[in-house]
């Protein structure tokens, strides 16, 4: 069963256990016996989802502009120095901060060199509402860099942001196709943004072009078509 | 708020790219993406697309007292804006330099290339005459807007009929003003003689624009209808306005790269050959417009 909801609308999720996803919020209540009772709304457009169990909820929409949320991955540009860290443009409303110390193996005397327009792979740490993001380079348990940091070379390209969840889906196709046609590496952000990088510029595009055409917000190809595409193409 | 300048790797991987002649679009360096035009209900409506790049022109008529100076002549204003809703690069309110830039080129193509006889648009010297308002609203920046609104513009003048006017004495009277466009629709038999369908502009010739991009490398040829990271990453644009009969109308070059006469003429052949081509498309795409809609007239 597939429901649509609005902005605003409320949503029938009640569990001893209740989880919100994505797009959904419970309304502060004041006393502790109301809160469990407290009514749920949606703050997004799109389908409703839940777990078999009914104890997870979230909506599914698209959209292209991102809105931070704690341990999601974003490909951010640097803009700016600011005290000890740097300022990176994610994509979101405002500019997140990085600390100069978020990386592994930062100490106070090394830190890594990054320029304005350097391209990050990094963490969301920190998404409060009212703040500005935060975000890390480096997992802050281990101090291992879990494969974030600076992305070199290589090709960024935006998508629209369900775009990019279907990518990080290790069922969808589309990756795995265009591995087995060359070697590539592939960051995915949730912000909507993709890292590419293959041995040849043609590859990259080549990719890139794959990407647009997948997209919903733009083609919407499906796996033979993309096929046919790849075919088509001077690789 | 103005977006960040593309990343290192961007930039770096553009350069590159375009070294050995690949466009992150799999276009060649000289290929335009092609327009698509949609057409609303009513005549001198247009919607014109390029890739991503969306942008939609619509004329509207009115009669008006002329300029004193000038009793013989219609007049023509062309009102351009780029709201957020084009790219969040753009703010509200003050204009940016892209938006007069844009607004400067649309008056200098479609106006003072005198593309529209204006004293066509008399109807009682020094009393009555037209006055056409083209308004273009750009709805997505995907690069290249500059043309894509010119493009919008002049399709939008040769797709819009006035209504007839008829003079006696010093009375006008409009012979119909509404106009009911539908598609496929038979010619009401009840109409008297009186009315008649309404009359396409005067015009003289068909400016279209075309922009070329120019990067800092030497070695790095240019290419035709940059995308926004193409522009972005430009050294310098080049717009060259020209006709289907290689009249060249406007030749815009605003600071940027040194470039050798040869160069210039160079890219004026370019421009004329797709000019040619643009033009072809145009007038199909009119032509089948047309001949989808009878004017109903009532």
């Amino acid at each position: 069963m597939e429901s649509i909801v609005l902005p605003g609308e409320q949503v029938p999720a009640q569990h001893v256990n209740l989880k919100l996803g994505p797009g959904l919020l419970q309304l502060s209540s004041e006393t502790q016996q109301q809160a469990k009772s407290a009514p749920v709304i949606a703050t997004r457009s799109g389908v409703l989802n839940h777990s078999v169990n009914k104890s997870k909820w979230w909506v599914e929409g698209n959209s292209r502009r991102y809105v931070p949320a704690p341990q999601e991955s974003v490909i951010g540009v640097i803009t700016g120095r600011s005290g000890e860290g740097w300022r990176v443009d994610i994509g979101s409303a405002h500019p997140a901060s990085l600390d100069g110390l978020a990386f592994e193996g930062a100490t106070k005397r090394n830190k890594p060199s990054l320029k304005v327009g350097s391209l990050l792979y990094a963490r969301v740490s920190l998404a409060h509402k009212d703040m500005e993001p935060e975000l890390e380079c480096f997992d802050a348990q281990t101090h291992k860099a879990d494969g974030f940091g600076e992305l070199k070379d290589g090709f960024v390209l935006q998508c629209s942001l369900q775009m990019s969840r279907l990518l990080l889906d290790p069922k969808h196709f589309l990756l795995p196709l265009l591995g087995s046609r060359f070697a590539l590496e592939a960051a995915v952000g949730m912000n909507g943004k993709v890292w590419v990088s293959s041995k040849e510029t043609k590859h990259t595009i080549a990719i890139a072009r794959c990407i647009e055409a997948v997209d919903p917000d733009g083609g919407g190809m499906d796996e033979t078509h993309v096929k046919k595409f790849l075919s088509k193409l001077d690789i | 708020m103005r977006p960040p300048s593309p990343s290192i790797p961007e930039k770096k991987f553009l350069y590159d790219a375009l070294k050995q002649s690949l466009r992150l679009d799999g276009r060649d360096m000289l290929d335009l993406r092609t327009p698509t035009f949609t057409f609303g209900p009513e005549l001198g409506w247009v919607e014109c697309a390029m890739g991503k790049t969306r942008v939609i022109a619509q004329l509207d008529a009115k009669m008006v007292k002329p300029l004193p100076e000038r009793p013989f002549e219609g007049i023509i204003t062309i009102h351009s804006e780029i709201s957020p809703m084009a790219s969040p690069d753009y703010e509200p309110g003050r204009p940016s330099e892209e938006e007069v830039t844009l607004t400067r080129m649309l008056d200098k193509v479609l106006r003072r290339s005198d593309a529209i006889d204006k004293e066509s648009l008399c109807i009682l010297a020094g009393q009555r005459v037209w006055q056409l308002r083209l308004t273009v609203h750009v709805l997505a920046d995907a690069g290249n807007i500059l043309d894509c609104s010119c493009l919008a513009g002049i399709v939008a003048f040769k797709h819009f009929r006035k209504p007839d006017v008829e003079v006696i004495g010093d009375e006008v009277t409009v012979v119909r003003i509404e106009m009911i466009l539908l598609p496929k629709l038979t010619f009401f038999e009840q109409h008297s003689p009186s009315e008649r369908a309404p009359i396409s502009l005067a015009i003289h010739h068909t400016p279209f624009c075309v922009t070329f991009a120019f990067f800092p490398d030497v070695l790095t040829r240019p290419v035709v209808d940059p995308s926004l990271l193409e522009q972005r990453l430009s050294a310098g644009l080049v717009s060259i306005a020209m006709n289907a009969q290689r009249e060249i109308c406007v030749l815009h070059k605003a600071g940027g790269v040194p470039t050798a006469p040869e160069e210039v003429l160079r890219l004026i052949n370019i421009a004329s050959i797709l000019v040619k081509d643009l033009d072809k498309r145009v007038e199909a795409r009119l032509l089948e417009d047309w001949e989808g809609r009878k004017v109903e007239v009532r």
